[in-house]
């Protein structure tokens, strides 16, 4: 491994992102949203590829809740963010020395939210979608995401 | 009127213009005969192409290097911004040996390089060459590795390493061509080509523009098996394949991490074995776990290409017995999981992916397979995990790894006891700043850990056990493990024990930032809060700049001693192979 350049312009570029902390609360509507967790997204794994749990299929264009952290995100304004199970160090899109997890969910925010803590946890709510998917601002490709989506402090 | 500007340019920077060029290979680069490479004139400011001259050995260059190079007016950097103008000559090839001083003169700039082109033997020493790496394997994880798994009486060791045994040696020097430190990318390049480079690169010099893709380039090992020889080709790695050291053997790029290029860059090369982690590159990008972002099914392309493939344990061993001649397994989609957590803790990824073949399994399949070329073969064969594993300061699981390589040492050794036209070459990449400095007492009374460090007399030994003979400890939770500590650190909970509910993770980030103590090892019994002495950017340990020992037996061994550059290993390949001639 080594220490990178990269990482390092990048976090400097980022480093306005995490001043905030001030969350927009939940809406009570929300409360009996589905809940979902990061080791229920995949029913098999295999070098050849993961398969999507019987539970996401099911969800997939429901609102569900998931919780996990923030990975520390692309830039300050961004509507976007990566949901992870475990805090990351890295921002998955600067990094080029360590990857990213497979178990990782993509949130596109319903509205403009300040981003917070990479080792905060939080929960996101929003509708589960499922299906390749190239976000047209960074090339980043997911098969799962988070729409129309917001978060909380947990 | 391009004259005059050039001519202003290079006036508004008089104080230090002299020297300002750049020019690729480096100078004191050592290049193999009529190995391609590409050539490559930096200049500071922009020039005409008629004001830069270039004379190699004091003759036009381009009657020495048998064509001229495409100039290049304005190269751009970062955001436009013009960084002067250049010359690029790709895939230039010398086959006279000698020495080649190149001047390049252009308004104040000037620059000088001396490359040495070298011949080797014209008939090769080795049939086969299996080069064995310890990624970040120092002597410390050596020493752990000897006394974990043979244990000491009275000061000698119970058992030797299958490494301690190969009879020729040499200290190697590991630094890159702008940096005293280094990464796994530079120096196994180093290894692989014969020229050193930068952090970061592979099969390249890294140069000014941005582009990851276009430096100028240098042959890699399994390029120049190509060129001239019908020898095969091995890559086995615990890594993923297009890491930075599986991906040495093949590729070419600025970047590390262009890791779906990398895949691409494989799949030129063909090596008949291509073992190891790393399948999300592999898979086209609406497949689930895939991390390309196209449409290329490289499983797919490869098995076009003749490859079996195996994606587990048991498939390898299928695969082994099959006669294709290729043979592709991936085994994770990601790097593959530590011995101790494949066969003993079940933590890390191992529900996931339970049936991974270990580093023995996947050697002696690829010598199965590869040694049925009669024309011989080269292997690589990378233990990751060494380096993995101690970057966090894992190193239960890093000294475990180090037992497993030297497993897979002694699969080779005794190919090469049966097939004695075969070099072995076992090193590492780098170093790691860590040592061994005793034991730590766990039954000494109280709760102040500390305290229970064994240095000197009180080290006494530890007491690991191997009942079952396999040769690893039958656990690492013992009442008196090794004491060993990293030179460098960033703020980390000192914990004292090994880590048994899965791999280390010292520090996570901050809100600014900057990585802070991981507080999940807080409440561990006795734990200590060690603030760090590296700065705050840096979530583990870092590579160590000292020597890394290189050790290596069978025909062509001999040239292996004292102290040697990393980028002069290649040279002991090549004329082991005689790679200066083409065989084929």
């Amino acid at each position: 491994m080594s220490r990178l350049i990269t990482r390092r312009s990048c976090l400097a570029g980022l480093s306005a992102g995490f001043a905030g902390s001030a969350l927009a609360p939940m809406s009570p509507a929300h409360a009996a949203t589905p809940e979902l967790s990061f080791n229920e997204l995949y029913g098999s794994f295999s070098a050849l590829g993961l398969e999507f749990s019987d539970k996401v299929k099911t969800l997939t264009g429901q609102r569900v809740g998931i919780e996990g952290f923030m990975a520390p995100p692309l830039k300050a304004e961004a509507t976007f963010f990566v949901l992870t199970e475990i805090p990351m160090a890295l921002c998955p899109f600067c990094s080029t020395d360590a990857d990213w997890p497979d178990n990782i969910l993509v949130v596109y925010l319903d509205r403009k939210q300040t981003f917070t803590d990479p080792n905060q946890r939080i929960e996101a709510r929003g509708l589960l979608e499922r299906g390749s998917w190239t976000d047209p601002d960074t090339g980043f490709v997911s098969q799962l995401r988070l729409r129309e989506a917001r978060f909380a402090k947990v | 009127m391009r004259t005059i500007f050039a001519a202003l340019a290079a006036s508004t920077m008089l104080v230090g213009t002299a020297g300002a060029a750049e020019i690729y290979p480096l100078d004191r680069a050592t290049i193999l005969a009529s190995s391609p490479f590409d050539f490559k004139v930096e200049l500071d400011a922009v020039h005409g192409e008629g004001d830069i001259s270039v004379l190699v050995n004091g003759k036009p260059y381009a009657e020495v290097f048998g064509k001229p190079a495409d100039y290049i007016a304005e190269e751009k950097g970062k955001d436009d911004k013009v960084l002067g103008s250049a010359l690029i000559l790709r895939d230039l090839a010398l086959a006279a040996p000698g020495s080649y001083k190149v001047d390049v003169k252009a308004g104040d700039e000037t620059k000088s390089v001396t490359w040495e082109v070298y011949g080797t033997a014209e008939i090769a020493k080795a049939k086969n060459v299996i080069f064995i790496l310890g990624d970040g394997m120092s002597v410390a994880h050596r020493t752990a590795a000897r006394i974990m798994s043979k244990g000491m009486t009275e000061g000698k060791a119970n058992g030797r390493l299958a490494m301690d045994d190969l009879d020729h040696m040499a200290f190697i020097g590991t630094s890159s061509t702008h940096s005293i430190a280094t990464d796994s990318a530079n120096t196994m390049s180093a290894y692989m080509t014969g020229h050193k480079s930068r952090v970061n690169a592979l099969g390249v010099y890294a140069d000014r523009t941005p582009a990851s893709l276009d430096d100028p380039r240098v042959e890699t090992i399994g390029e120049a098996l190509r060129r001239t020889t019908k020898k095969s080709i091995g890559v086995v790695s615990t890594a993923e394949v297009e890491d930075a050291t599986p991906a040495a053997v093949v590729s070419h790029t600025r970047k590390r991490g262009d890791k779906a290029e990398i895949v691409g860059m494989f799949y030129d090369v063909q090596p008949e074995v291509l073992l190891g982690g790393g399948s999300a590159y592999f898979l086209k990008s609406d497949v689930p776990g895939s991390k390309r972002k196209d449409d290329k099914d490289y499983i797919q392309l490869f098995k076009d290409a003749g490859y079996t493939l195996a994606t587990t344990k048991t498939e390898l061993d299928a695969a082994a017995g099959t006669n294709t001649g290729k043979m592709l397994g991936l085994f994770h989609t990601g790097n593959m999981d530590t011995w101790l957590d494949r066969n003993q803790l079940k933590k890390g990824t191992v529900e996931k992916f339970p049936d991974q073949p270990g580093l023995v399994d996947m050697t002696n399949a690829a010598l199965t397979q590869l040694s049925k070329n009669p024309d011989g073969f080269f292997l690589m064969v990378e233990g990751a995990s060494i380096d993995k594993m101690s970057h966090p300061m894992d190193w239960d699981r890093a000294v475990v790894e180090t037992i497993e390589l030297d497993h897979a040492v002694a699969v080779a050794r005794d190919f090469a006891a049966k097939h004695p036209d075969t070099l072995v070459v076992v090193t590492g990449d780098h170093t790691h700043g860590v040592s061994l400095i005793g034991t730590i007492d766990t039954e000494k009374p109280g709760t102040d850990m500390r305290e229970k460090v064994g240095v000197y007399d009180d080290a006494g030994f530890p007491d690991y056990a191997d009942t079952n003979g396999d040769g690893y400890p039958d656990s690492v939770d013992v009442k008196r493990p090794l004491a060993i500590f990293s030179s460098n650190f960033p703020d980390y909970y000192e914990t004292w024990g090994p880590k048994l509910d899965g791999p280390f993770v010292p520090a996570i980030q901050d809100a600014n930032g900057n990585y802070v103590a991981n507080e999940a090892y807080k409440d561990v019994p006795g734990a200590v809060l060690r603030t760090g002495n590296l700065p705050r950017e840096n979530d583990t340990a870092v590579h160590a700049v000292d020597d890394i020992v290189l050790q290596a037996t069978g025909p062509g061994a001999e040239a292996f001693k004292g102290y040697m550059e990393q980028s002069d290993v290649y040279r002991v390949l090549a004329d082991a192979f005689a790679l200066g001639k083409v065989q084929k």
